[in-house]
């Protein structure tokens, strides 16, 4: 690739103090989008994949938030790393270098503001123009997301639309001033099954006409299978795996990236037999064990030698090119556990 | 809308028909003889039976309740001869006691009234929600603790207890008032300096208790509003965070005060009895109250209660039909 990726994020640590201590949410987060590409984050709930993406927007109050490390946006002008810059800075690069869609668009829409005079707000803070054409704007945006009769809806109110078309409404609100960069916070979670597909459909579409860098966030291992080029398998505030989607859905490398895998049904299995779930909680993100943060729930702990689990934690290592995980496991042993427990 | 107007308003009529027949008929049923009140004690019953005639009460209670009525739209006369009295619409009665009408005496009562209501309200609305509106915002800071200190402060103090202290310790102390003037009526419009000098004490017992209320009710609504899903939206699309203030939190966050504050204002307006009496001001809320306590004037306490209750149902109204022009789901749904 010629061109530098357009996020770089580097050693991102975002923690939040509270009366029961330092709740450390997201710990050394690296990872690099470029503009046209996509890059899923999965993990469970509390995982750290929100809070990774609300630094790189600036959405958390520095006052309450301990965050460090840097998060750059290669803009034309010149990179600018959001967590150290003014918050000004950053608030002008939200909406326009960057912007954000959200789980629930039932409550992301503010009930007494219509939907044209939401998205023409987003739109006049970048924009010269009087309200007429910021209105133009937002049925060009409005149709383009594929809400029928966009010209009439546009007086509506939040209410009277359906969730799925709420999330569109969502969408054209957060591309109307032609963002790089695009972070979409599990933005099928909150909707119908049917209407999930298309949702997606559109977010991938909307990529390739704004040739934006896109960050999905997910635990639908389905969605991610479906658009992703990379994927970051995030465990405990921590990349536990990333890699290459292909990489991470035929080899996966990490025992909880295997583990999730392995509990979702596969099409085409004769047998009907039971989903495999993964034992136990995730831990308390307040004082982190020592060691593996997975060890406790990991099946093949015992198969490391010594007690490397218990008492160092792993680094992000290289397995292959484009491949990075988190494990103890040597190559061999990774390989017959797969086998064990993916059958794959 | 029109039909949803319509609805309210006849909901509304009816609603007054009910409160007015039922106070008619609470003194209907009082084992008390409003003729026998009309002269003193060494009175014949020969008067009192006149002075019955007079006022119309010897026909059975529904047909008083119907004179009552035609008063209040055509006006009414008691009498007649050269001791006719005539009382013009709205005619709410005659008080014997005070040898008024009604009418007259609520005509000269409520500005009164009105003007403590009006000057209350504007203070506590005033200092009430901006001060909620700062504790919000300074959440867990200096501020928001004596925000809540003073919300603590002004809910506890009864206004017999606050407005005696402001009377003796302040307005009368540094000699704020002259006590032969307390309370003492004079119109706006006249001498705006004596008006604002009669008022201003009241007005601050009132807005004291009220604003207090106000600051905690802003300060968990600004707090509560801040978390919604769609503040955050309006933070990610890149607005300035007094934009957001200004239109996104406080738009959704004083929604509800409205209706709150259409109905304390109303509620005020049948007049406040305590401070009335400590500011010694003759409006409604001590109309009433020496009606009940040293008159027995049942007219009186009628019209009182009549009017009082019409300010609260007016009020409801108006609130709701501005809540839909505030929040468009009211809109639609109605």
């Amino acid at each position: 690739m010629t061109q530098k990726p357009f996020l770089e994020v580097k050693n991102l640590n975002v923690a939040f103090p509270t009366e029961d201590g330092l709740v450390q949410a997201s710990n050394d987060i690296s990872f690099t989008v470029a503009r046209g590409e996509t890059l899923a984050v999965v993990g469970e709930s509390g995982s750290g994949k929100s809070v990774t993406s609300l630094a790189v927007m600036g959405l958390h109050d520095r006052k309450r938030t301990q965050i460090t490390g840097q998060a750059f946006l290669n803009l034309e002008s010149g990179p600018v790393d959001v967590i150290s810059a003014d918050e000004e800075v950053v608030r002008k690069l939200r909406g326009k270098a960057m912007s954000m869609i959200f789980q629930d668009p039932m409550s992301a829409l503010h009930p007494y503001y219509s939907i044209g005079n939401q998205l023409i707000e987003a739109w006049s803070l970048y924009n010269e123009g009087d309200k007429a054409a910021g209105k133009k704007r937002a049925i060009e945006m409005l149709d383009l997301v594929g809400i029928p009769a966009a010209s009439k809806r546009v007086d509506e109110f939040p209410h009277q639309f359906s969730g799925g078309m709420r999330q569109r409404v969502m969408i054209a609100m957060a591309l109307i001033n032609n963002p790089s960069l695009l972070i979409a916070d599990e933005p099928t979670t909150a909707l119908d099954v049917t209407v999930q597909s298309q949702i997606l459909q559109l977010i991938r579409d909307m990529q390739k006409e704004f040739n934006m860098a896109l960050i999905l966030i997910t635990h639908d291992l389905g969605v991610v299978a479906e658009v992703a080029d990379r994927v970051n398998v995030m465990y405990a505030g921590k990349i536990v795996e990333s890699g290459g989607a292909e990489d991470i859905y035929y080899r996966p490398d990490h025992p909880y990236a295997i583990g999730l895998l392995n509990s979702i049904p596969k099409i085409g299995e004769l047998e009907s037999k039971r989903l495999v779930a993964i034992p136990g909680q995730p831990p308390s993100l307040i004082n982190l064990p020592q060691g593996c943060s997975f060890r406790a729930r990991c099946s093949f702990s015992d198969r490391v030698p010594g007690n490397l689990c218990a008492t160092t934690a792993p680094t992000l290592d290289q397995k292959t090119t484009d491949h990075f995980s988190r494990c103890h496991l040597s190559e061999a042993e990774l390989v017959k556990a797969r086998k064990e427990i993916g059958g794959n | 809308m029109l039909k949803y107007l319509a609805r309210r308003l006849s909901a509304t009529f009816v609603v007054l028909t009910l409160v007015s027949m039922s106070v008619f008929g609470i003194f209907a049923v009082l084992p008390m003889d409003p003729a026998a009140l009309t002269c003193g004690k060494a009175c014949s019953p020969s008067v009192i039976e006149a002075n019955r005639h007079r006022l119309g009460l010897d026909v059975p209670v529904h047909v008083q309740y119907g004179r009552f009525v035609k008063g209040l739209v055509a006006g009414r006369e008691y009498g007649d001869g050269a001791a006719k009295i005539e009382c013009p619409a709205p005619a709410f009665g005659y008080s014997f006691n005070r040898h008024e009408c009604v009418t007259t005496l609520i005509k000269e009562a409520f500005p009164v009234t009105l003007s403590m209501a009006l000057g209350a309200f504007v203070l506590w609305i005033s200092v009430g929600v901006s001060l909620g509106i700062l504790a919000a915002r300074r959440k867990n800071q200096w501020q928001d603790r004596a925000a809540t200190a003073f919300v603590l402060v002004g809910t506890s103090l009864p206004t017999f207890i606050s407005g005696i202290l402001i009377l003796l310790f302040v307005a009368l102390k540094f000699n704020l008032i002259n006590p032969i003037e307390l309370g003492r009526w004079v119109s706006p419009y006249e001498d705006p300096v004596g008006w604002f000098k009669t008022f201003i004490f009241p007005c601050i017992t009132l807005a004291l208790l009220y604003a207090a209320n106000y600051t905690r009710f802003t300060r968990s609504n600004v707090i509560e509003t801040s978390s919604e899903d769609y503040i955050r939206t309006a933070r990610a699309k890149g607005l300035p965070e007094g934009e957001i203030l200004r239109k996104h939190t406080l738009r959704a966050a004083l929604a509800p005060i409205v209706t709150m504050a259409g109905l304390d204002f109303a509620g005020l307006l049948g007049g406040a009895i305590i401070t009335e009496s400590i500011f010694n001001l003759p409006g409604l809320g001590r109309l009433s109250i020496r009606a009940v306590l040293n008159d027995y004037d049942l007219p009186t306490i009628l019209a009182t209660t009549i009017l009082a209750a019409t300010f609260v149902v007016v009020a409801n109204l108006l609130v709701d039909i501005l809540y839909a022009y505030i929040d468009p789901r009211v809109r639609v749904a109605s």
